[in-house]
């Protein structure tokens, strides 16, 4: 009995294991430098970028100020053109996606304002239906679906029918992050989504993201200055410092004492006993 | 996204007053005409004087449906405008097109003055005019075209927009310093703006590039919907701006210069008439904004010229001192109660 046990357990392990193996890149990232290109000259603010990103996971991107956070989502999210080295989504480079094929496999939350804010909370969340609508931008069943699971989700039910004006900072974030997820595709990447938020709601906004990624299997990638909150709930992280960028899972990111080269050591230092940033007395 | 159903009375209402508005616009002018005459020359039945019926038909019927054209061209294309430039105070000729079109006639007018007499007088007739504006317009929308084409900041575009303009209007300066009082009151008797010069070819003309304008609005519908995000987003919902970018200013150009072409340079609506609209219709989809818009524009540009025409009096004003004089304190009063205009 116990013997059959644990050969089942055996199998199920090594389903796993290979299942893992199965499963593909959502994103890809190699050698990438980003930046600006200045009459013909490259302004390269981060290179040497590598990583590789798994379905379901919560991968938080840290850094100081400058440091080309935003530049890096930007031009993963092709805002902006890259330098060099190369990114495949879904294991196609992005340079061949057209821009509809794009916009069903990334969404996005940015830290800009949206210029309207006269439309209501279901009006904006129906707009992540775009790529899927016809072209007056009709909904059919499906659609209706899924804005309802993506409203569903964030937990959104009771601000429906309210205007985006009405709402507050953290409540138009979810907002936000709802239409992403009705874009339903299998990577979102969200700019700082916890900026100008008091730190419980920076908390609700992670977790929510957390959530997201473990029930949806969707990718999750975004910036943040939350670093402590970040090493709490990211699967892996992104350390982006003046002249390197490292990759791995929070903890051993720790032990490496990635996270202590952040910052100049004049002001603050970091904790490795509770994962935070200590100020100097 | 909540259709257009849901102001299903609204627009019924907005409906029977567009019809209300244009009874009460054919009905009234300088000539008195009883009600029954009206009715029976609309039927082509018997009337009276045959006078009549040829005022009706030939003078007051194109001008009220000049009025509607004029009104839901100059509106859906400031709505349009507001939403590409993310601005509320953007109307249908923030990308020049009415200086172009000025300069056209300018030129045409006054340039008689200035240059010889190249152009014989009788140029200046009112299809010549019409003629003279849709080229300067044109031209002026060329030059922007080819400068969006360049530019990737929609607000960049909002400015060069702009100054277009300035050195459109410069030049109609330089050209009235030089020209004599008879042509600078021609010319500005064409600033003034009127509806009533159109025959019924002219109309029909008229009525065909406005359904064209219209007709390529609807098709930017979802994308102006998307834009109401930003256009950073709009890209990631799989819009392809530029092209987008370029059938919206199309659109307004056709319907905002085609306007000027017929009826001159008529201010104030294309700007006033979508934050109007909002106040009945307070969301920002398109797909309800601009029927309602059209409708909207329609009514207060029939309004209008009821006023401009003072019933039972020799004298019409200029509809372009009208629009502004009557839609002005209505915006500000409207503004002034809400306390907070949402955009």
């Amino acid at each position: 009995m116990v013997v059959s046990q644990e050969k089942e357990n055996g199998v199920l392990i090594k389903y796993f294991i290979i299942k893992k193996n199965l499963q593909h890149s959502v994103l890809k990232v190699k050698d990438l430098s980003v930046g600006y290109s200045v009459r013909g000259k490259d302004l390269i603010i981060a290179k040497d970028i590598n990583f590789s990103l798994q379905p379901g996971e919560l991968i938080g991107i840290v850094g100081a100020n400058g440091v080309g956070k935003s530049t890096l989502l930007r031009t993963l999210a092709k805002i902006q053109p890259k330098l060099n080295g190369e990114i495949e989504i879904n294991g196609k480079n992005i340079l061949k996606y057209k821009p509809l094929e794009l916009a069903s496999e990334l969404s996005l939350v940015l830290t800009e304002k949206i210029p309207s804010k006269n439309i209501t909370v279901i009006e904006l969340i129906a707009l992540g239906r775009q790529p899927y609508t016809n072209w007056i931008g009709a909904l059919n069943k499906n659609d209706i679906r899924k804005i309802k699971e993506a409203i569903a989700l964030v937990n959104l039910q009771e601000l429906e029918n309210k205007k985006c004006y009405e709402l507050s900072d953290g409540q138009l974030q979810k907002v936000m992050i709802s239409r992403a997820l009705a874009q339903d595709t299998s990577l979102i990447i969200l700019d700082e989504p916890t900026t100008h938020l008091d730190i419980y709601h920076k908390a609700y906004i992670l977790k929510i993201l957390k959530k997201i990624a473990f029930e949806t299997g969707k990718t999750i990638l975004f910036s943040s200055h939350e670093i402590d909150l970040a090493i709490q709930l990211c699967d892996k992280m992104l350390v982006m410092s003046k002249n390197k960028t490292t990759f791995g899972d929070p903890c051993s990111l720790i032990e490496e004492g990635k996270f202590n080269e952040l910052f100049p050591k004049d002001l603050i230092e970091f904790d490795t006993k509770t994962g935070s940033f200590r100020v100097n007395q | 996204m909540k259709s257009a159903k849901a102001y299903r009375i609204s627009f019924f209402i907005l409906v029977f007053i567009l019809i209300l508005c244009l009874l009460a616009n054919i009905s009234m002018g300088s000539v008195s005409i009883p009600v029954k005459a009206i009715f029976s020359s609309l039927i082509n039945g018997e009337v009276e004087k045959e006078s009549w019926k040829y005022i009706i038909l030939n003078y007051r019927i194109p001008k009220a449906l000049t009025a509607i054209l004029v009104g839901s061209g100059l509106s859906v294309s400031g709505l349009l405008m507001q939403t590409l430039f993310r601005n509320p105070l953007a109307g249908p000729f923030v990308l020049g097109i009415s200086s172009g079109a000025s300069l056209g006639v300018a030129i045409l007018i006054m340039g008689t003055s200035v240059f010889g007499t190249v152009f014989s007088m009788s140029l200046i007739s009112s299809t010549g005019i019409a003629v003279a504006a849709s080229l300067g317009s044109f031209l002026v929308l060329m030059a922007v075209l080819i400068v969006a084409s360049k530019v990737r900041d929609t607000m960049a575009l909002l400015i060069i927009g702009l100054m277009f303009g300035s050195i459109t209007t410069a030049i109609v300066s330089v050209l009235a310093y030089f020209s004599n009082t008879e042509k600078l009151q021609q010319y500005i008797f064409w600033s003034f703006g009127s509806l009533g010069n159109l025959s019924w070819n002219q109309l029909l003309i008229f009525s065909i590039i406005s359904v064209l304008g219209i007709g390529l609005s609807i098709l930017s519908l979802k994308n102006l919907n998307s834009l109401l995000l930003g256009e950073n987003y709009a890209r990631s919902l799989g819009m392809n701006l530029k092209k987008s970018r370029f059938t919206i200013i199309i659109a307004t150009s056709i319907l905002a210069g085609s306007v000027t072409a017929f009826a001159g340079p008529i201010a104030f609506i294309g700007l006033a008439v979508p934050h109007l609209t909002k106040q009945i219709f307070i969301t920002n989809n398109h797909k309800v904004l601009v029927p309602a818009v059209i409708l909207y524009g329609a009514i207060l540009m029939l309004i209008c010229d009821t006023i401009a025409q003072l019933p039972h009096s020799e004298y019409s004003l200029p509809i372009n001192a009208i629009t502004s004089i009557i839609g002005a304190p209505v915006v500000i009063w409207l503004l002034v109660r809400k306390k907070k205009m949402v955009f």
